[in-house]
């Protein structure tokens, strides 16, 4: 009964869909009833500060860990390992057999996949030619530069061609230049039809790259959805100088607004701006400088998921 | 099943490669000769100790008439018990003062005096470090009693070599083929099998069990490893068995025809022996495996091989117990026992005909080996991988708690 029920609420417009995943070790709940689905061809990506439970997710999606409870569907799979040649996986803790040819390194993760050798060792080749890699081809991995062996483990990730990678903190430990190399890599998968979920710390990440995002805190979702819909959740932020220091147009301005310097920072009314703006030039306010601003993602994740998780994200980010 | 056949071998391919190719594996297939090189030097050694150190003599105060008539029968014994084995004698001139010179020859060091002897036939008097009736004295009086009643011919014999097989010595012959086949059995899979202990550490270590769980079914990792280590180690074993071959045919003709004849012939004996090798190298490996999936760290793996070697012999003891009688309770029970039942099989196949029964015992073995494997897999996930709903009953209905 249960199992029809779930056939019936799952179709092929999700390339994952998790209902109520729950995950316990020992006595510690690390992820409490996540439900999130994926579009196929998206990037999707989860966030949320270290520990929310975006690993334990991750795990749980692509069948390294199975759920204490919950079920989840990849690419039309109750059971995610029967889905894995059509996987990438690009865990948070890199690791290679550092005695491994690069090339082989990345032909091995493609046979795991079943990927045949010779076929992997081709594109292998290929693919470290394209990110100017081709001389490293048969060295070990233990004479590479750390961010060289990632960009290796990322090509391992993808040689198959897989229909969903996912991705674990892939922009941890690179610096600023295969960031951007990355990003690009990400968009580039996701133009030739590739879903792609990546876990992220860094708010700047998910903004440029997703088109929706998970954000988790404490185990759970707090908010599913479109970027710009968590952005809608906050009204547009005003930051407004005057010349005047008193007078009528004050009423205007909401008893909520802050100073910063000179200036009055606020959430923009309900009315929208013509209102406000009536309202001061009648005031005498003189109006030296206003700025209507679009929440970004940060304050949209302050928001949803707490001051205590985005001042930890903040943190790390520092860090 | 294709695909788990497909992942398995992956990971096969790719750890024989990284162990047969690996400059390490030069050291292993040398491995063997470590013993032989320790003992070539220490059997020098012992050589030169042994030459160096001057055997003990009786000394004999004689005239040279009568030390010629009992050296000539010493001789006749030598013939018959070896030179080595049969006591030496250093003749001297009698001496005016008998006693100072008894004295001075028994604290001789070189060469050194186990006793002297004195007197003639009919009253020989020996004193020394001899006691009546030890293999001295017993082989001085028949040397002596030869001497004196003077040598005959031997009478003649005609020799006609034929290979009597009586069935008490024929079971005498195939225990000892079948303790011969047991110890080389337990040995290679002592030696070989240990290495699975610490297979899974490298993968933890180096992070890389997380793309391959993600990848492949844990139950294909440890199938892979298992059987790459096999063929690594039967690689080992073709190399030295077919240097230790050569050996033999330089040294000695006849080879292994001239070890007893097992029960079931030396073709089948040779195919089960390799067969329960396999066998008996997959059920430990996996043992060895599960056990040693559970260590973290190299020093873990380190600290479990002293027990875990401990259990191999206790289970060879348990084994040879088939040797002699292969229809025992305990010696069923050995070839019932899943970790004991290779050795214990290869016993029975030098002591027995029937085919039967190994048939039965291969089938069961694989079983096991599969069984070991599942519970190994289950026990990595559940413990390692932390994965899968909680089994303690006790626990179940408990409320979780929520990080704080």
């Amino acid at each position: 009964m249960l199992q029809q029920a779930w056939h019936e609420r799952t179709d092929d417009r999700f390339a994952v869909e998790a209902v109520d995943l729950v995950k316990d070790f020992g006595e510690t709940r690390a992820v409490d009833g996540v439900t999130l689905a994926v579009p196929p061809g998206s990037i999707y990506g989860l966030l949320g500060p270290n520990g929310a439970g975006k690993t334990t997710t991750l795990r749980m999606l692509i069948g390294i860990i199975d759920p204490s409870s919950g079920t989840r569907r990849v690419l039309g799979r109750e059971r995610p390992l029967e889905a894995a040649p059509e996987v990438g996986y690009l865990p948070e803790e890199r690791g290679l057999y550092p005695a491994m040819y690069a090339r082989e390194a990345i032909a091995f993760m493609g046979a795991l996949r079943g990927l045949p050798i010779a076929e992997g060792r081709r594109r292998a080749d290929e693919l470290l030619d394209e990110h100017d890699l081709g001389d490293w081809a048969r060295k070990p991995i233990r004479s590479l530069s750390k961010g060289m062996a990632q960009t290796v483990q990322l090509l391992g990730t993808i040689i198959h061609r897989p229909r969903l990678i996912v991705l674990d903190e892939p922009f941890a430990g690179l610096d600023a230049i295969n960031q951007g190399r990355l990003e690009e890599l990400i968009r580039r998968e996701a133009r030739a039809g590739a879903t792609i979920i990546f876990s992220t710390h860094v708010i700047a990440h998910a903004e440029r790259l997703c088109e929706q995002v998970a954000i988790i805190a404490n185990g759970s979702v707090a908010f599913d959805g479109r970027v710009d819909e968590a952005r809608a959740r906050l009204r547009p932020i005003v930051r407004l100088r005057t010349r005047a220091s008193d007078g009528p147009w004050r009423s205007a301005i909401p008893d909520s607004a802050r100073r910063e310097g000179d200036e009055y920072v606020f959430e923009l009314p309900e009315g929208g701006p013509e209102p406000l703006l009536k309202a001061l030039i009648d005031g005498g306010a003189g109006i030296e400088t206003l700025a209507i601003e679009r929440p970004g993602l940060h304050d949209a994740f302050v928001a949803i998921a707490g001051s205590a998780a985005a001042k930890a994200m903040g943190q790390e980010k520092a860090q | 099943m294709i695909r788990f056949i497909r992942s398995a071998f992956v990971i096969a391919r790719r750890d024989f490669g990284a162990t047969v190719l690996s400059k390490a594996f030069i050291f292993f297939l040398l491995g063997p000769l470590f013993p032989l090189l320790l003992g070539g030097v220490f059997g020098g050694i012992g050589a030169r100790v042994a030459t160096q150190a001057q055997r003990p003599v009786i000394a004999v105060i004689s005239s040279p008439q009568q030390f010629a008539t009992i050296s000539a029968a010493r001789e006749h014994l030598a013939d018959a018990i070896g030179d080595e084995a049969a006591i030496r004698f250093m003749r001297f001139d009698p001496e005016p003062n008998a006693e100072a010179q008894e004295k001075q020859l028994l604290a001789s060091r070189n060469p050194p005096i186990q006793a002297v002897l004195t007197g003639w036939f009919g009253e020989f008097h020996l004193a020394g470090d001899v006691r009546e009736g030890d293999p001295t004295d017993r082989q001085l009086r028949l040397i002596l009693k030869n001497a004196e009643t003077g040598q005959l011919p031997p009478p003649p014999v005609q020799v006609q070599s034929t290979k009597i097989v009586s069935p008490g010595s024929l079971l005498k012959d195939r225990a000892l083929t079948a303790q011969i086949g047991q110890m080389l059995l337990f040995f290679l899979t002592i030696l070989l099998s240990g290495m699975l202990l610490s297979q899974l550490i490298e993968e933890k270590s180096n992070k890389i069990i997380e793309v391959i769980a993600a990848a492949v079914p844990i139950d294909a990792l440890f199938v892979g490893k298992l059987f790459a280590m096999l063929a690594a180690s039967v690689v080992g074993i073709v190399v030295w068995v077919s240097a230790g071959a050569l050996l033999i045919q330089l040294v000695k003709h006849g080879g292994v025809s001239t070890l007893p004849p097992p029960a079931v012939g030396w073709p089948g004996f040779l195919a089960l022996a390799v067969v329960y090798f396999a066998m008996n190298y997959l059920l430990l490996g996996a043992a060895f495996l599960t056990i040693g999936a559970q260590a973290a760290t190299v020093r873990e793996v380190q600290t479990m091989s002293m027990p875990i070697t401990f259990g191999q012999v206790l289970i060879f003891g348990f084994a040879s117990t088939v040797i002699g009688s292969p229809d025992s309770p305990s010696a069923l029970a050995a070839a019932i026992f899943p970790l004991s039942s290779p050795m214990a099989m290869l016993a029975r196949a030098a002591q027995e005909p029937q085919w039967w029964p190994h048939v039965v015992a291969i089938l069961w073995q694989a079983l096991w080996v599969a069984l070991i494997l599942r519970i190994g897999s289950q026990l990595f996930r559940k413990t390692v991988l932390k994965s899968g709903p909680r089994t303690r009953w006790w626990r179940r209905n408990g409320r979780a708690a929520k990080p704080a």
